[in-house]
């Protein structure tokens, strides 16, 4: 169904003029405990299908459930970082459907008693009329275990449509996971779809700097679902929501929330009506579809769940994790900003490229801020997104961004020969050191062969060298060019012209 | 004195479906008062708790039993997959998901 025919959509700033969007976002996140949820079950990523399993998170008769302290502990610190009130006594609740990637039955979750709640994240975004601070609230903060992977078989696109049967591994079931789930977002306009990327990043950013979570999207280790809806004007009434899942890249969840709204606008110009629906993201192609896995009403006949006793944080515990939390990344950054000296503009594109802390390392390693700006959110940010990947994962590290920037420091490369040490590390050819050594790039200073060079692109173009003798100086160009091809860009063309110039005996 | 709870066809239907167990229509009825009868036993509860009693999800006065994060010993795919009633490639094979459509 993936090729099913693409919906109409309006332009989005007519989407805008016409309506006004309201936004739900739920972020999953799976904490990097060394054990599951409910059992000492490992939680490593990748490993041989259903190894990772015990009789507990396999739902096995008899079997009980023992709740992972430092889960616990993780939950309350993701509470307090996001301004939550944390619940003085919360039970966990039983989550019952039928779908075979959870083993039990039932998902082991936390129903109308969250351990934390009522919190909020200000995320700032850049508006027309400059940057601006969006209070985004925070309905609530469980905890629960992620569900088995399945794969289905047969059929045409690996989809739960049309397969003939499913595949499951249960390693990934039990892990613990937090849910955290917005208030409606109002208020945005049409900076809704980047208040919805603000938000993440913020979020991702605060997990990262608790240390709970490798937040790596691309494995699934935070999730978003996107709750999009329209209505007439901001006085209106909500209108039909849709749940976009999948959502699995900071820029998706931008592009995403920025289609959902075009495609139900186009639904509600032509007089149509929103169907309350989940909807799935397709990176490839950029819309989404349909999903109908949970056409059932859902009824999730929550309870209290039995084999597991309440929890009841101790205040003293909960003041005392808030007094170790981490500094808060909006000040992290602001600090960062205020040593670098640079612009709000140039943080803000920092950070949304998601390089902040490979900029941060990259400069603490001894590069300049402006030139580790230049290769992070520039040239890389460029690559990673023709890549479609995350920053973090392009094989290059900022220890190497460092090194290549010392070696201009030192003259040892140009700008055009580090851009090559850089494609070299990115191509997966060594260290930047190994790079030079194996392409030979090094700026050739010595002048012996810039001579020679010159000479053999005078003797290729004696006109040329005629207008430049006559004094035509800016005819120089060609012939540096040509040196510069000559020599594969390894000279210094600042040194090409000097010594071209001496050599027909011209002064600028 | 609590009254009798009562408990329709299509609460059974429901349920049933719920819990995909097939149930023939001539059996609703049926399953329908022995429900009630069972809502009703567990009724009685009601009588005795007052008002100043909570409700409670476990028999015992505890809370924070916790597990410290450390990981112990798993199944190996052979083992977790022994009961399984098929398999393929040391996953699960489950039916298909979806009815079609």
């Amino acid at each position: 169904m993936s090729t099913s025919t693409a919906d109409a959509v309006v332009p989005y700033d007519e989407v805008v003029a016409e309506f006004d969007p309201v936004l739900g976002l739920e972020v999953h996140v799976e904490l990097g405990t060394n054990t599951k949820m409910f059992c000492g079950c490992p939680t490593e990523f990748g490993a041989e299908p259903n190894t990772q399993v015990c009789p507990v998170c396999l739902g096995l008769p008899g079997s009980m459930p023992a709740v992972n302290a430092t889960a616990v502990e993780s939950a309350i610190r993701i509470g307090l970082a996001l301004n939550c009130k944390i619940a003085t006594w919360c039970r966990f609740a039983r989550k019952n459907y039928f779908y075979p990637d959870m083993p039990k039955n039932f998902q082991t979750s936390q129903y109308d008693e969250p351990i934390c709640y009522d919190g909020y994240l200000d995320v700032d975004v850049e508006t027309d009329e400059g940057m601006k601070t969006f209070r985004v609230g925070i309905e609530r903060a469980h905890m629960e275990e992620d569900t088995g992977k399945t794969s289905h078989q047969g059929g045409a696109t690996g989809r739960i449509h049309g397969a003939d049967y499913s595949l499951v591994d249960y390693n990934r079931a039990g892990i613990p996971l937090i849910e955290i789930v917005t208030k409606t977002i109002e208020g945005t306009g049409k900076y809704a779809p980047e208040v919805a990327r603000a938000y993440v990043t913020a979020l991702r950013e605060i997990l990262r700097g608790l240390g709970v979570s490798d937040v790596k999207m691309e494995q699934g280790s935070l999730r978003c679902d996107a709750n999009v809806s329209l209505r007439p004007s901001p006085d209106a009434k909500f209108g039909t929501r849709t749940e976009t899942k999948n959502v699995n890249s900071l820029r998706s969840i931008e592009r995403a929330v920025r289609y959902e709204m075009t495609r139900q606008a186009a639904v509600l110009r032509a007089g149509g009506t929103i169907i309350q629906e989940t909807r799935h993201w397709h990176e490839d192609t950029g819309i989404t579809t349909s999903g109908r896995e949970k056409s059932d009403a859902e009824d999730y006949r929550y309870f209290p769940e039995p084999d597991l006793v309440p929890i009841a944080p101790d205040p003293a515990w909960v003041e005392k994790l808030r007094s170790e939390l981490p500094e808060n990344p909006a000040v992290y950054q602001a600090r960062l900003q205020a040593a670098w000296g640079i612009s709000d503009f140039d943080m803000m594109a920092v950070v949304r490229s998601g390089a902040l802390d490979l900029v941060a390392e990259t400069v603490a390693l001894g590069a300049d801020q402006a030139a580790a700006r230049k290769w992070w959110v520039g040239e890389l940010t460029r690559i990673a997104n023709d890549r479609a990947v995350e920053l973090t994962e392009l094989p290059i590290t900022p220890a190497d961004v460092a090194r290549v920037e010392a070696l201009v420091g030192e003259g040892a490369l140009n700008d055009k020969l580090a851009r090559q040490v850089i494609e070299g590390v990115l191509a997966g050819e060594g260290s930047p050191d190994e790079v030079v050594a194996a392409r030979g790039l090094a700026v050739v200073s010595d002048d012996g062969p810039l001579l020679e060079a010159i000479d053999a692109a005078l003797a290729e173009s004696p006109d040329v060298a005629e207008k430049i003798r006559s004094g035509k100086v800016a005819a120089a160009g060609a012939i540096v060019g040509a040196v510069m091809k000559a020599t594969r860009g390894q000279a210094d063309a600042g040194r090409v012209r000097e010594l071209l110039l001496e050599r027909l005996g011209v002064s600028e | 004195m609590s009254e009798t709870p009562s408990i329709s066809r299509e609460d059974v239907a429901h349920l049933a479906k719920l819990a995909r167990i097939d149930l023939p229509p001539e059996s609703l009825d049926h399953y329908a008062e022995q429900l009630a009868v069972i809502l009703g036993a567990v009724a009685q509860v009601s009588e005795v708790a007052a008002d100043d009693v909570p409700a409670t999800s476990h028999p015992l006065p505890l809370v924070n039993v916790f597990r410290e994060d450390v990981v112990r010993g798993s199944l190996t795919a052979e083992e977790a997959l022994s009961g399984a009633p098929s398999v393929e490639s040391d996953r699960f094979r489950v039916p298909r998901i979806l009815d079609e459509e």
